[in-house]
Parts: structure tokens; C-alpha cells; sequence
């Protein structure tokens, strides 16, 4: 029924769709807006089927490989090369196939959003190309199995985000975040490469798997860790490097705040991969892992402190976005804590690592969700000051139903899918240790607080004179967040479905990697 | 302490970009400081190339030598080119930022709080 | 700045801009044999086209050369070079294979072993990816130095 070039080539074609999308669009832009609109929406869709095709066949058959340049896609170690696999290798394990989802999903509800909020704008071809290559530089750094190609995917990704951030001038703020946006980025990549040149002076390899084989805990791969850690907590907007954050996503229009989100869990990925896969049990992980649990502790509580005083919406969400960082860092943490225990890997690491693999996913769904009506309130209303708005709910009745969802996700409330990860990640983190898992449980109180005072402030209320004929979001802006909202009720009314069969093989394949080193290294 | 040079270069240029970053106020100064930053860590890949008595790896026209390797070079060369897009993004935004704001100190470009 | 130079410095730039152009072409397409290959090449020209913006003034450059023959010019190199890469689904096997080497069509010549003088017509896929980023690349940073031209432009107009 598919044809099977496409079947075999589906992790490259997963990248090479969207760069050939994003490079011819701004020919056809050339010829007319409605010819570039229908491309960019092809091209999403496609891309949208090959990444569900892709975790399908990564989901059944075991941790996908595709080596670039070979006679077939699965020939890692070429005969006469003495069983080294010399080409650039595309791994696509569980892991990485639930994070494809993850972007494909809500690259395609925001692209759908963003054909009609921009429909006013000037100098568009850029955007489409910038957005096209940011969501193709995400898919590549999640398929890839090569150290150096994940760092430049991370440098593209970078580059077309800070472009994307700056788009709308707006009297030189929205380029003083880009700019931040891209120094944090520029400095973290550059950290990033020193850690990849000294694993590859010390073991002479940069594909993950052949690494995952030879490493040891030398000083030098002391420092490395060190590095790769720094960099891209620094890239994810966790604490103490969460500065641009704020900025960033506030400034930027609302379709890339909510792509903003899936890059910044493309570093948290980033990190889980090199910390268990790359290194394993090489690291001491009760030390490296009570590293992550601080980072996230700290993430937690000071992005959801900062918040409470805001007074712009997308600023507050920008704080929740570090603060519901916090919660990865502190649940695959705990599961690197006791890595190398199999008796308390079993009995919770299993389960916080699930909590917060799937917090992840859920974080994408609504946090995207939240920042699109966000993005909606301001089209209509002209302004992102709390202070001015009030009583929309009058007006705007379906972006005010779209928002409740969201913020009950986001504050743990059942039957919406924030609960779900959220106990997961309680009731394991307090068989590791109880004092956090009560600093989570404060974290999410205070975090509902926050959202019933957006809410009351604006969507409650007497209707203001001057909000009387604002009507409701456009039609495409609804459906892409109909798309996200109705993403976020099914994975909280079933979560035991998503667990069983998405969340609990990315953990197991997190938690013992023999399987990505026997795909790439035992293929022929 | 000779064949050591080129990593002290790499500490020494690393400690004078990081330098530059903190410690200047003109935004293109700390660009500059960034680019520095970024040839240090050029320097360093090309340094774990090296081979004693080495060639450049290099087949046209080539005496029968030990050649260093070539795979940190391509990987420099990756590096430069993602350097030059960074560099010249940076210095766009400076641009854009000196037009609107009059002044490109960054003790003044704060308009963004809290 | 942006007025127009003298006659000499025009002249000289208008007799160095193919001299340049010549040796960014021989870089590029021997990128395969010598150290250099499309970006390379491609910086080298866009350094000539530079030149002739620096030495006429912004207003004689836009009217030799539209920014839209640079945009072409980027996005076919781009695009360029994906097909060729993504041709190799057509042919059967993986992306980015090397499907002319060795075979005596296009650039196909067998490569002679070990240290040799050097021959053109090898290679296979690289010296057209050569030509296909090189053309990019030229594309792209003639047109990041105009732009930046017309940015300082509006702020002294």
C-alpha cells in the first residue's frame, strides 16, 4: 500500500520534506500569498505522515537505522572498514520516535494556525522558510545517532529561532530578545563543540553508539559531561540560565512561541541521550543525577515564583514554560539517580523516568495550546497587558473554552492529561525522597493560582466599552488549537493506553541502551 | 612545552573571548568576543588532527608521507561556516537595534524588565 | 561612504571583479582535488561582489543587479543540491549516495590510487554539489552584504 522507496528512505525523507519545503517557498512565494500558503500546508501534511509512519515502524520493529550514502539504509559497518561505522547514522529509537510525534503534531497545528494570524504581515516568504527549517532542524536532531550532526542541527535550529524571535520589530524589543536568544545559543553551541572535540581526541569516534562502547570516566569525560550538561540546560531555559526565556517568548509571535517550546525539549532530549545512552553507566549517576534533580527543583520554584507578579500573558507563560521544565529535569533525574540500582530502577526509577518522558509530551500539547489562545487574545484585543484586558469572555467564547483546558492541564488537574504525568512523577519522586515530591506538589498548587488570576483577570468580568465589537479568533487559528485541545483531553482520559504503548518503551529503551548499540553496531 | 603550544593558544584565545563578553559594554565588542570564542575552539579541532611529521591530507600531487586527519577539519570547516551565519546574524540585529534605540551600550538596551 | 569613488578605485574594481570571479570558479570546481569546494569558492565571490558595492555607490548597484537574481540564485543552489542527493532514492539507493563515481558518465572517471596528479572528471556526486553550494553560497552573501548596505543606507537618509 506505501510504495517501498518510501517505507525504506522514511527517516531521511522525515528531514529532507521540510528543507526542500522550506527552500522552495520562496520561489513559489514569487508567484502568489494563496500558492505559498497551499505549499507550506502540503509540505506540513506530508511531513506530518511520514513522522507518524516513521515512529509506527520505529514502535514495531525495534530502534530504526538509516546510514547515509550506503548501497542499502541499514549497511552501519561497511565491509572493508574493520568494524567501524564510518557514514553519518540516522537512530531512531522509542524515545526518539514519541518526540517526532510530539513535533510533527503540533508543527502541524501551528503551521494550520499561523495561515491566518500572519495574513496582515509584509516580508512573509522569510517566515514560512525559517519556520519550515526549524521544525526540519528538530526532526533531524531528534532522528540523528551522530554526535556532530546533532550539534548542527542544534546551530540551525538556533539561527532560524532567533530570526523567527526578532520577526516582528516592534520598536527594537522583539530584536534585543533575538539577540539574547542567539547570544545564549551562539555561546552554549560553542561549549557544546569543545565537549564533542575532546571525546573525539580521546576515542577518535562521533557516532553515539560506537562512543557508548569505548567511553570511561576519565577526567577528560568529567569535563565533557560537564560541558554537554551546561550547554544544553543553558539551551532549555532551566535555571540559572533561564534569562533569555522570558524575553524570548514573549516577543515572538505566538505560532513560534508554541515551536519554541518543542526546540527547548529538543535540548532536554538532547540531554537525556547523551547522559544515559552516551555515557550509561559509565557516570557516577547518584551524582550526576542528584545534579539534574537540583536543576529541576530550582526550575521549578523560581519560574513558578517569578510569574505570579507578571503582568503580560506571554511573559507568565514563558515562567510556567521553565518552571514546567523543572518537572522533566526532576523526574528522568531521579530515574538517572538510581541507574545503576536494578531493584530501585524497578520499583520507581521506571516510573519517574515515565513520569517524565511523558511530561514532556503532555507539556508540548498544552503549554503549545495555551500560548496559540494567548496569541489569539492578543490579535483581537492589540495588547498583551493583563492590567487592560477584562470581561472576554463575552466575545470570545470558544478561545475562553480552549484556554480553561489548557490551564487545567497545566495546573494537574484530572481528567486532562497534566494529572496524569504529574502523579506519576509525585508518587515515584517520594519513594526517592519526600521533601521533593512536596515541593512539586507546592509548585502545582501555587502554579493553579496563577492561572485562576489570568483567567479572573481576563475573561471575568463586566464587559469594557472599548473590547464591545471584538469578535471571535479566525477560523484557522481555532482549528489549530481545537487540534492541541482535543490532543490534551484524550491523552488525560487515557492515560494508561499512552503509557503502555508510547511511554513505557521510551523509558525501557532510556533506561538500557543495548538495544540503539545492537541496531547500529550488529547491522550489515 | 613546544608541541603543547597550539592548546595554550586554545586556553588563551577561550579566556580572552569569555573575557570580552563579560566585560564590555558595546554590543559589537561583545560580538567580536564571541567570534573569538569560536576560532578558539576551531583552533582546538584542528590541533587534535595532528599528527608528527604530518601532510596535509591531500592525495593530488602528494609526496609519500603520514597525513593528519581530515575529519576535524571538515568539522572546523562546518564550524567556520555556522560562525560566519551567526556573526552576520548578530551584527544584523545590532543594526536594527543602533536604528531604533540610538545607541548600541548594552547598559542602555534594556528595555525589556523584570 | 555610500557616494561613489573615485574614477580609479572604480576602474580598478571593475578590473578585478572577473579575476576574482575566475579564481572563486576554479575553487569550486576543484574542491574535489585541492583544498576548497563550494563554500570556499562561493565566499570568494561574494568577497568580488563586495568590492563593486563598496567602490559604486549603493543606488548604482541596485541598478546593475536586482536582489531578486540573488534570491534565484540561493534557492536554486539550494534546491540543487537536494535533488541530487534526494536522486539517489530514484536510483535506489540511500540519500546522499555517490551514484556517479566509478561509472563513466558525468565526472565518473575511476580514481587512480595513491598520490597522483589530479584528475577533473572524478569525483562523481562532489563536484556537482560543489557547483550547487558554491552558487548558494555566492547567492546568499552578495545578498547579506546588500542588505546590510541598505540598512546603513536608511539610517544616513
Amino acid at each position: 500500500m506505501i510504495p517501498e522507496f518510501i517505507l525504506s528512505n522514511a527517516p531521511a525523507l522525515l528531514i529532507g520534506v521540510p528543507l526542500l519545503g522550506a527552500f522552495l517557498s520562496p520561489l513559489i512565494g514569487r508567484l502568489s500569498r494563496d500558492a505559498r500558503a497551499l505549499w507550506v500546508l502540503a509540505i506540513i501534511t506530508l511531513t506530518t505522515l511520514i513522522g507518524y509512519l516513521v515512529a509506527f515502524l520505529a514502535y514495531t520493529k525495534g530502534t530504526l537505522i538509516y546510514v547515509f550514502g550506503a548501497a542499502t539504509p541499514a549497511l552501519s559497518i561497511p565491509p572493508d572498514s574493520g568494524g567501524i561505522p564510518i557514514r553519518i547514522i540516522l537512530t531512531l529509537d522509542a524515545l526518539s520516535a514519541l518526540m517526532v510525534i510530539m513535533t510533527v503534531t503540533v508543527g502541524f497545528s501551528v503551521i494550520v494556525y499561523s495561515l491566518s494570524s500572519d495574513s496582515r504581515r509584509s516580508g512573509l516568504e522569510a517566515y514560512y522558510t525559517l519556520f519550515l527549517l526549524l521544525i526540519a532542524s528538530v526532526l533531524g536532531m531528534f532522528a540523528t545517532g551522530d554526535l556532530f550532526n546533532f550539534f548542527v542541527f542544534l546551530e540551525i535550529s538556533s539561527l532560524a529561532a532567533a530570526g523567527l524571535v526578532a520577526y516582528k520589530v516592534e520598536k527594537g524589543r522583539a530584536v534585543e530578545a533575538g539577540l539574547k536568544f542567539l547570544m545564549v545559543s551562539a555561546i552554549g553551541g560553542v561549549f557544546f563543540l569543545l565537549a564533542i572535540g575532546i571525546l573525539y581526541g580521546q576515542y577518535n569516534a562521533l557516532n553515539i553508539a560506537m562512543l557508548a562502547g569505548m567511553i570511561q570516566w576519565t577526567p577528560l569525560d568529567k569535563l565533557a559531561l560537564v560541558l554537554i550538561i551546561a550547554a544544553l540546560a543553558a539551551k532549555c531555559g532551566s535555571v540559572p540560565m533561564h534569562f533569555w526565556t522570558p524575553d524570548a517568548y514573549s516577543m515572538a509571535p505566538a505560532a513560534v512561541t508554541a515551536m519554541l517550546v518543542v526546540v527547548s525539549q529538543a535540548s532536554l532530549y538532547g540531554l537525556f541521550r547523551f547522559c544515559f545512552t552516551l555515557y550509561g553507566l559509565a557516570l557516577t549517576y547518584g551524582v550526576i543525577g542528584w545534579a539534574l534533580i537540583v536543576l529541576g527543583v530550582l526550575s521549578m520554584v523560581v519560574g513558578v515564583t517569578m510569574a505570579i507578579p507578571q503582568k503580560d500573558i506571554k511573559r507568565l507563560m514563558a515562567y510556567h514554560s521553565v518552571s514546567q521544565t523543572g518537572y522533566m529535569l526532576l523526574g528522568v533525574g531521579v530515574g538517572l539517580a538510581v541507574l545503576g540500582d536494578q531493584a530501585l530502577l524497578g520499583s520507581f526509577g521506571i516510573t519517574a523516568m515515565e513520569g517524565g518522558i511523558f511530561h514532556i509530551l503532555n507539556n508540548a500539547l498544552y503549554k503549545g495550546l495555551l500560548f496559540l489562545t494567548a496569541g489569539a487574545i492578543i490579535l483581537r484585543i492589540g495588547t498583551s497587558d493583563m492590567n487592560r484586558m477584562g470581561g472576554l469572555g463575552h466575545n470570545m467564547k470558544w478561545t475562553m473554552i480552549l484556554f480553561i483546558i489548557g490551564a487545567l492541564a497545566i495546573a494537574g488537574i484530572p481528567p486532562f492529561n497534566g494529572f496524569a504525568s504529574k502523579f506519576l512523577i509525585y508518587e515515584s519522586v517520594f519513594a526517592f525522597n519526600p521533601v521533593l515530591s512536596i515541593i512539586a506538589m507546592v509548585v502545582s498548587i501555587l502554579t493553579l493560582a496563577s492561572f485562576v488570576k489570568v483567567f479572573h483577570s481576563v475573561f471575568m468580568g463586566p464587559q469594557l466599552p472599548e473590547y464591545a465589537d471584538v469578535s471571535e479568533a479566525p477560523g484557522s487559528m481555532l482549528i489549530g488549537m481545537a487540534i492541541l485541545s482535543g490532543l490534551v483531553i484524550i491523552t488525560g482520559l487515557f492515560p494508561e493506553f499512552f503509557v503502555q504503548h508510547l511511554i513505557a518503551p521510551a523509558a525501557h529503551a532510556l533506561a538500557d541502551p543495548s538495544g540503539y548499540l545492537a541496531a547500529v553496531l550488529g547491522g550489515a | 612545552m613546544f608541541l603543547n603550544l597550539p592548546l595554550v593558544v586554545v586556553v588563551l584565545l577561550a579566556l580572552i573571548g569569555i573575557a570580552t563578553i563579560l566585560l564590555k559594554r558595546n554590543l559589537v565588542k561583545i560580538i567580536f568576543g564571541v567570534t573569538i570564542l569560536t576560532s578558539s575552539v576551531n583552533l582546538f579541532l584542528v590541533t587534535l588532527a595532528y599528527r608528527e611529521g604530518g601532510i596535509a591530507p591531500i592525495y593530488t600531487l602528494a609526496p609519500a608521507d603520514v597525513m593528519v586527519l581530515p575529519t576535524p577539519h571538515a568539522l572546523t570547516l562546518t564550524n567556520i561556516v555556522i560562525g560566519v551565519a551567526t556573526t552576520a546574524l548578530m551584527l544584523s540585529f545590532a543594526v536594527i537595534i543602533h536604528r531604533r534605540y540610538g545607541t548600541v551600550n548594552i547598559d542602555e538596551i534594556r528595555e525589556l524588565r523584570e | 561612504m555610500l557616494m561613489r569613488m573615485s574614477k580609479i578605485v572604480r576602474f580598478a574594481a571593475d578590473l578585478l571583479y572577473p579575476g576574482i570571479l575566475i579564481f572563486g570558479l576554479y575553487v569550486i570546481m576543484h574542491g574535489h582535488l585541492t583544498p576548497g569546494g563550494g563554500f570556499q569558492g562561493g565566499a570568494v565571490i561574494a568577497t568580488a561582489v563586495a568590492l563593486v558595492a563598496v567602490a559604486y555607490s549603493y543606488d548604482e548597484v541596485l541598478a546593475m543587479v536586482r536582489k531578486l537574481r540573488f534570491i534565484v540564485q540561493e534557492s536554486g543552489g539550494l534546491v540543487l543540491f537536494l535533488g541530487i542527493a534526494l536522486a539517489a532514492v530514484a536510483l535506489g539507493t540511500t540519500v546522499f549516495a555517490n551514484y556517479l563515481a566509478n561509472t563513466g558518465m558525468l565526472f565518473g572517471l575511476a580514481v587512480p590510487f595513491g598520490p597522483n596528479p589530479g584528475e577533473l572528471n572524478t569525483g562523481g556526486v562532489m563536484p556537482l554539489m560543489n557547483i550547487a553550494v558554491g552558487l548558494e553560497v555566492w547567492g546568499a552573501l552578495a545578498l547579506v552584504v546588500l542588505y546590510m548596505l541598505s540598512g546603513i543606507r536608511e539610517k544616513e537618509a
